[in-house]
């Protein structure tokens, strides 16, 4: 079905690494996210799931060039079929590409509420930007408020509205809904989607799984900072039999209404990553090829996955 | 508006409590310097006579002035005499330091004023420009200048600018506040403003490498701010974000360091008008010191001890203007 869409953003062996001081003045560089996949259609929403650290904030940062200097990024991005280069990312960010931060702590804490949703854009977005608020049950007083007078659900609220009040065509949500009630956190999800029915594409990146499988189209599994299985959220649902990774399969156990049921170990720091598959020291199925060489990426029942023995 | 006007008698009355009590500090603290210190108040006035006294005259003297009571009733004697307004007389000028003061004070406020408006602006303006090229070469260049300014003694850069532009270029005058054998009355706003022109400029460089150095730390941090990244992820030019973020939030820290400056700026003022022979009251307080000129001291270190504390008072009362956090804290 997606296959037919539009491809709006094409991820390929993105790396990123951060240049840091070891020991004295030596230097080393910290690969943070590794030969990454990703592919978004618009009219979709792709859900990434996985562990605190697994790269998925940063993933969101490398897309709209706002890594920290001592950042480097390897690999390829497309964006409607074309390079992704700096220059291309500056003009994108913030008209056809929208960010959805984690935290209160991204909005200016001197500057009232209202002003600062509008953003710099030339006309204002207020009559727009009011109507969001409403959408969100945000008081009309919210507009005269100062972040730190803010609930941490109204924050949220904020920050989702600010990318709403843009034109984008792809929006990459860092957990939007934390903090919000049932009923906001499922407002939100609904905008999303309606804008992804629209023909836009959202990143949502995220804790809540069931909500991501509630409302993704598609979700990818990170882990130490690469995509170990992209799947169908339907698959999710059906449950481990249906999924192609042992370790989404292993997340989906943890799960508390499937058993929440921990695998031993911890995922790779950046700094020690196993030379092979980086899912190898935990696998409970992996063999002599995994320990020496990255699995390439394989297509098997319409999913991604990285895996020499995914089935 | 009833809450406001409250809030504003309110904040007048904590602030009038703390300054009393610290003039009051001062004039102890000072006090007892003052006894414990060789200077003869008498034989100075007697110095400042400039005639012989006979013993019985200065046994005199001693007697009326209440030298041989005790500290702590000669304290309380001074303190009324204070609180009534009089600060005694200049054993070196023969007036009243009231009005010396008064006098010397509004040289010295004209000089302290521009020199602290020149260093509040100027060293803004340069710690924004370092702020933004940050580990640039603009950045590399401003940073030594300022390292430089603020390592370098200021009485010597001040002899250095006599040299420069008093002696060599004659763009300005070698000293004082106004020409030399002009009547005072005579005397033209644009002279005094090119008397005071190099001795401000000189006081200013003292403090504007400190607050653009300062500026430009704050403006570093505000640019690694995670609402700054969001800021840039939302389409934001770096000028666009100096202006809607950066602005907003290096100004409290620098309008902060900018009234602490008072005190460095009075103690500059000494030296520069030292240096400049500025008949300002810094220029007072060297001769006072130097001739033991106990009643115009112990006047002027009242009167500063007041300066400084209304310039912090007034940066506190100011960071509940700019910062609402603080404000809303206040309400």
């Amino acid at each position: 079905m997606e296959q037919k869409k539009e491809t709006l953003l094409e991820i390929h062996d993105l790396s990123v690494s951060f240049r840091m001081y070891d020991h004295g003045l030596e230097q080393k560089d910290l690969k943070a996210i590794s030969d990454l996949h990703l592919t978004v259609h618009s009219g979709e929403i792709v859900a990434i799931a996985g562990s605190s650290g697994s790269g998925k904030s940063l993933l969101a940062s490398a897309i709209l060039d706002i890594l920290p200097d001592n950042a480097t990024v390897q690999g390829h991005m497309h964006y409607k079929g074309q390079e992704l280069t700096r220059e291309r990312q500056k003009q994108l960010r913030g008209t056809k590409i929208a960010l959805v931060p984690q935290s209160v702590a991204y909005l200016d804490p001197l500057m009232k509420i209202g002003p600062q949703a509008d953003g710099h854009y030339k006309p204002k977005p207020t009559e727009k930007r009011r109507k969001l608020f409403e959408r969100f049950q945000l008081p009309e007083h919210t507009e005269k408020l100062y972040p730190f007078q803010l609930s941490g659900g109204m924050a949220r609220r904020v920050l989702v509205s600010t990318a709403l009040i843009t034109d984008a065509e792809l929006i990459i949500a860092d957990e939007p809904t934390p903090g919000m009630s049932l009923e906001q956190a499922l407002e939100a999800l609904r905008m999303f989607r309606e804008m992804a029915d629209e023909g836009k594409a959202v990143i949502l990146i995220t804790h809540d799984m069931d909500l991501a499988f509630e409302f993704a189209d598609r979700v990818a599994v990170f882990y130490a900072g690469t995509t170990v299985e992209t799947a169908l959220a339907s698959d999710f649902k059906t449950g481990p039999e249906a999924l192609r990774h042992p370790y989404s399969k292993a997340l989906w156990k943890a799960l508390p209404q499937n058993g929440f049921e921990p695998i031993p170990g911890f995922q790779p720091y950046a700094g020690s990553l196993p030379k092979g598959c980086l899912f190898a020291p935990r696998c409970p199925y992996k063999t002599e090829q995994c320990e020496k060489q990255v699995p390439p990426v394989r297509e098997i029942r319409g999913g991604e996955v990285r895996c020499y023995h995914g089935a | 508006m009833k809450g406001t006007l409250g809030r504003i008698v309110r904040i007048f009355v904590t602030c009038s409590i703390k300054i009393i009590s610290l003039l009051f500090a001062v004039s102890i603290i000072s006090f007892v310097l003052v006894t414990v210190s060789p200077i003869d108040p008498v034989q100075q006035y007697i110095l400042g006579l400039g005639t012989a006294i006979s013993p019985e005259k200065r046994a005199q003297i001693e007697d009326y002035w209440g030298v041989n009571e005790p500290p702590v009733e000669r304290y309380f004697t001074w303190l009324t005499e204070l609180l009534r307004g009089n600060l005694g007389e200049s054993a070196i000028y023969r007036r009243p330091v009231a009005d010396i003061i008064g006098e010397r004070f509004v040289n010295s406020f004209a000089l302290m004023f521009c020199a602290w408006l020149f260093s509040g602006v100027i060293g803004f303006a340069l710690g924004c420009i370092m702020g933004m090229y940050r580990g640039k070469l603009p950045d590399k260049i401003l940073k030594k200048v300022c390292y430089i300014l603020s390592s370098v003694p200021m009485f010597w850069l001040g002899l250095l600018f006599l040299l420069i532009f008093a002696v060599w270029l004659r763009w300005f005058p070698i000293g004082f506040s106004s020409p030399v054998g002009v009547l005072s009355e005579n005397v033209t706003l644009w002279q005094k403003i090119h008397h005071l022109i190099l001795p401000a400029f000189t006081l200013s460089l003292m403090s504007f490498a400190n607050i653009a150095l300062h500026t430009r730390q704050k403006l570093v941090d505000v640019m690694n701010s995670e609402y700054v990244l969001f800021a840039k992820a939302r389409g934001e030019g770096q000028w666009t974000i100096l202006r809607r973020h950066g602005l907003r939030n290096i100004l409290l820290p620098a309008l902060t360091l900018q009234f602490a400056s008072f005190a460095e700026l009075f103690g500059g003022s000494v030296m520069a008008e030292n240096v400049f022979s500025y008949p300002g009251l810094g220029s007072a307080v060297s001769a006072a010191g130097l001739q033991g000129d106990v009643p115009l001291l112990l006047g002027v270190t009242l009167f500063s001890a007041m300066f400084v504390c209304v310039g912090n008072m007034i940066a506190n009362l100011l960071y509940g203007v700019v910062d609402p956090q603080i404000r809303e804290v206040g309400e």
